[in-house]
């Protein structure tokens, strides 16, 4: 298959890009819902329009009445995403959610994905203990009582995690913190009693929760999968939300790679434009280079998952460290060759530097990923 | 299956059938290197079974016409093949100045008859060729040339220098480029084609850090070009004057073979050969330095992909290929310095068997030349800023 958008791909990819700069822009979502302090951090308005349009079902199959498409397509999504910074619910939903519901019964399906379907639902997924992301370490435990389970312990900055209708959490059935096996993945309703929420804004402006789960009572039918044969529907979801925030990365970078390439025409010191001076155009063109390379890099992960191949886990991990890089100078850059308009809080581009953050440390960072190809590949 | 499922078989089984073992070992030094020409000899009996099969199958260039001795594959199909072989480690049968550089050039702009003769005699390796663009005076500033042609009525009189000639003294014939008017810069250079044996063309081979020659300066002294071959093929690509566009489109294609945009060496990870062959854990930041490293690789090879299939469509941007030489070069340069990173003092053996010639010292420094030839990496940026981002006045 070619490293590119087929014409259906790129169809889409013109509709996202109008649709994400027309409703999700800057000024209609990101800033009006921060400057409102808007408890979700993202509108609902937008979660419904994105339904209207097939979003939120892009990756659910035909059967269950989405739009059966891959992560190529919630790539391209994502990307326009990144490039406006609109707050949606869409990653944790749609993508990683999704992925996990799409390893559960008919049950959970039919109790679920409607919701996400017509955007009146907002899906979480509950991983990580701590500040770094680390799922190979997971001690939230959930013991059989009943018919069901009891889950004890906590989560940390978990997206989306105090507005979401079902949370998807990896919890221990068995054995001890870091051991791969054992793992059992709940579907956990809002109003399960014993969850509490201490949800913060982060640096971004998106909503984190931290959560503690208190002798939750959960029925046999939340469980996602086999229990205790968690871990590959994990891997699954893990998989799906590197590629994916690696997409919204290079979206990202592009959005601010291009809002400062527009700048550099603009500005004018030492009466020339400041695109003139050589210091400025090697480093912007140095950046061009890597955010084309973060982009291949991400399609070529999407097509492999796409394909189920045996190496996607690795090129997942490969584009969510590339596009972390590429978009980490993207914003730095962008900054500094702003000067010192690129400091306020009234010009976007420091908006892409907060996203950039936020970003990097969802799913795993380049320092995470980067550590992970090196294991992969036997050293 | 699909037409090209069955291509796949079809081209795993030729493999298999006729590529000799030997020629699936990673390439070690020059003489594994089958580059043609009159004055070429073969390694072994391998080296010559693989170019003679592969030529015959017209796979030295695959992508060709079968009428210029390729073997007229579509991209799907050369994609396959190029594939196959990387699974297989099979080394390239033909390298040559020809396929990568003067034969696409010809494609474009050459005349029929002109396709016809030297596409072939380059697919079937019967010709080197050398390419004469750089002067002492005029390395990044190219255009600035000035080895002059004189307009003798049926032939030109060429005198000058060119410098940096890579192969000049093991290649048959040149393609050089001459200021034929002197108040033109641009439309003022033709893209001559003439016989590295013509009475006053003489060379000098320059040694590199490396410690070897690959190159050298080149002298013309009243070298006589006649203006047509034979039976009316004209000595110049394109027309007279007008070969500034053909050494342009030239550098595309010379810029995107340096840029290892095909894969193979260039682009692999190689954490893990490196800190296998030490036979001891790494330090750990060297470890760390050679993960960063494996992912740019592998997003590069992903680049590199992604690359042809667009150029194969017209879809990649026309100045793309100079983003994939800055990135490539700078890539392989790093490459190479973890080699000797993690090599230690044992890579530093320059003359001793244990290190097969100073494979990997003169391998590390023959790497600093990636972001030097064919433009460097500024003259690269620069491209990018002027042409992809359109800066101003760059
Ligand atoms: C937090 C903060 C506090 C400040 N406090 C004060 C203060 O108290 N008083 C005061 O007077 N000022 C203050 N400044 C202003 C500061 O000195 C300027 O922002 C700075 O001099 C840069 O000018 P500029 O913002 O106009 O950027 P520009 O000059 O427009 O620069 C934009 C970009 O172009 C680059 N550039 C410009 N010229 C060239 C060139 N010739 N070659 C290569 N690159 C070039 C710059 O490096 C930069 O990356 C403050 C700025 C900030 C951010
Ligand atoms: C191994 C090797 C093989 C070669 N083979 C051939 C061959 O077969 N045929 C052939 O014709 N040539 C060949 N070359 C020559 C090569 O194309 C030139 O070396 C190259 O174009 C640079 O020219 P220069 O050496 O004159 O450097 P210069 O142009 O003098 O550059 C010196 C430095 O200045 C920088 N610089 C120059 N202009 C600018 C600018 N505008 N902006 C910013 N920085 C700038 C350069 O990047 C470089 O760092 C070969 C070179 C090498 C190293």
């Amino acid at each position: 298959m070619p490293l590119y958008h087929d014409d259906d791909q790129a169809m889409l990819a013109d509709t996202a890009a109008q649709f994400m700069g027309e409703e999700g822009a800057i000024a209609k979502q990101l800033r009006h819902w921060r400057d409102k302090g808007c408890k979700d951090g993202f509108g609902h308005a937008l979660w419904k329009q994105m339904a209207e349009m097939g979003f939120t079902g892009i990756l659910v199959p035909e059967a269950d009445g989405g739009l059966g498409m891959g992560h190529v397509e919630a790539g391209i999504v994502l990307e326009e995403i990144g490039r406006n910074l609109t707050p949606s619910p869409f990653l944790t939903s749609s993508v990683m959610a999704a992925t996990a519901l799409g390893q559960g019964g008919d049950d959970l399906r039919a109790r679920y994905l409607p919701g996400l379907l017509a955007g009146d639902s907002v899906f979480a997924v509950a991983i990580d203990e701590g500040a770094k992301h680390n799922p190979d370490r997971i001690a939230c435990k959930a013991e059989k009582s009943g018919n069901g389970f009891r889950l004890n312990g906590k989560k940390d900055f978990v997206v989306q995690g105090a507005s979401a209708d079902m949370i998807v959490v990896a919890a221990r059935t068995s054995g001890s913190e870091t051991d791969a096996e054992g793992i059992t993945l709940f579907a956990v309703p809002r109003d399960a009693a014993g969850m509490g929420h201490n949800s913060v804004r982060l640096v971004d402006s998106s909503m984190a929760s931290h959560i503690t789960f208190e002798n939750v009572e959960l029925d046999g039918d939340a469980v996602i999968g086999e229990v205790d044969g968690g871990r590959a529907v994990l891997n699954r979801v893990l998989d799906a939300g590197r590629v994916g925030a690696a997409a919204e990365g290079v979206g990202v970078a592009r959005g601010s790679m291009d809002m400062t390439v527009d700048y550099l025409k603009q500005r004018k010191q030492f009466g020339k434009l400041i695109g003139e001076f050589q210091a400025l155009q090697h480093r912007a063109a140095h950046l061009y280079s890597e955010v084309e390379i973060a982009r291949a890099a991400v399609i070529k992960a999407q097509q492999l998952l796409d394909a189920g191949a045996e190496n996607a886990s690795l090129m997942a991990s490969v584009a969510k460290a590339k596009a972390g890089k590429a978009a980490g100078l993207a914003v730095k850059e962008g900054v500094q060759m702003h000067g010192g308009i690129g400091m306020t809080d009234e010009y976007d581009i420091g908006l892409y530097m907060k996203r950039d953050r936020a970003l990097a440390e969802f799913m795993g960072d380049v320092y995470y990923h980067a550590g992970r190809v090196a294991e992969m590949s036997g050293y | 299956m699909s037409d090209l499922d069955q291509f796949r078989s079809e081209t795993r089984a030729w493999l298999e059938a006729n590529c000799p073992p030997e020629m699936r070992e990673p390439v070690r030094d020059d003489a594994d290197v089958y580059w043609g020409g009159r004055k070429a000899t073969f390694k072994n009996d391998a080296q010559k079974a693989w170019f003679e099969a592969c030529r015959d199958k017209g796979y030295t260039v695959p992508a060709w016409p079968t009428e210029y001795g390729g073997a007229g594959l579509s991209p799907a199909e050369a994609k396959v093949l190029r594939e196959e072989m990387s699974r297989i480690n099979a080394r390239s049968p033909l390298s040559s100045f020809g396929i990568w550089m003067l034969g696409p050039a010809l494609l474009q702009f050459g005349t029929e008859q002109q396709k016809l003769k030297y596409l072939n005699e380059i697919a079937r390796g019967e010709i080197r060729w050398c390419q004469g663009y750089s002067e002492p005076g005029s390395g990044s500033d190219l255009v600035s040339l000035q080895t002059y042609g004189e307009d003798k009525g049926d032939h030109w009189i060429v005198n000058g220098q060119k410098i940096w000639t890579s192969y000049a003294d093991k290649a048959d014939w040149i393609f050089c480029l001459v200021r034929t008017d002197k108040n033109d810069k641009y439309r003022g250079i033709t893209f001559m084609l003439f016989d590295m044996e013509t009475p006053g063309v003489s060379t000098k081979p320059i040694l590199l850090i490396s410690g070897n020659s690959p190159f050298c300066e080149t002298f013309f002294d009243d070298v006589e070009v006649p203006k047509q071959y034979g039976d009316g093929i004209p000595a110049q690509v394109g027309e007279v004057n007008r070969g500034w566009d053909v050494a342009k489109y030239l550098l595309g294609h010379e810029r995107e073979m340096i840029s290892g945009a095909d894969g193979g060496d260039r682009t692999a990870a190689i954490g893990a050969t490196l800190t296998r062959a030490a036979g001891a854990p790494l330090d750990p930041v060297l470890r760390a330095e050679l993960a960063m490293f494996d992912v740019d690789a592998l997003a590069y090879a992903a680049m590199g992909e992604k690359f042809l299939d667009e150029v194969k469509v017209g879809k990649a941007h026309p100045a793309q290929p100079n983003m994939m030489k800055y990135a490539g070069t700078e890539l392989n340069k790093r490459r190479h310095e973890l080699i000797m990173a993690a090599g230690g003092s044992a890579a530093l053996e320059w003359d001793s068997s244990e290190s097969s010639e100073g494979a990997k010292p003169r391998a590390w420094l023959r790497t600093k030349a990636n972001s030097i030839e064919g433009g460097t990496s500024e003259v690269m940026l620069n491209v990018i800023a002027k042409r992809i981002l359109e800066l101003p006045g760059a």
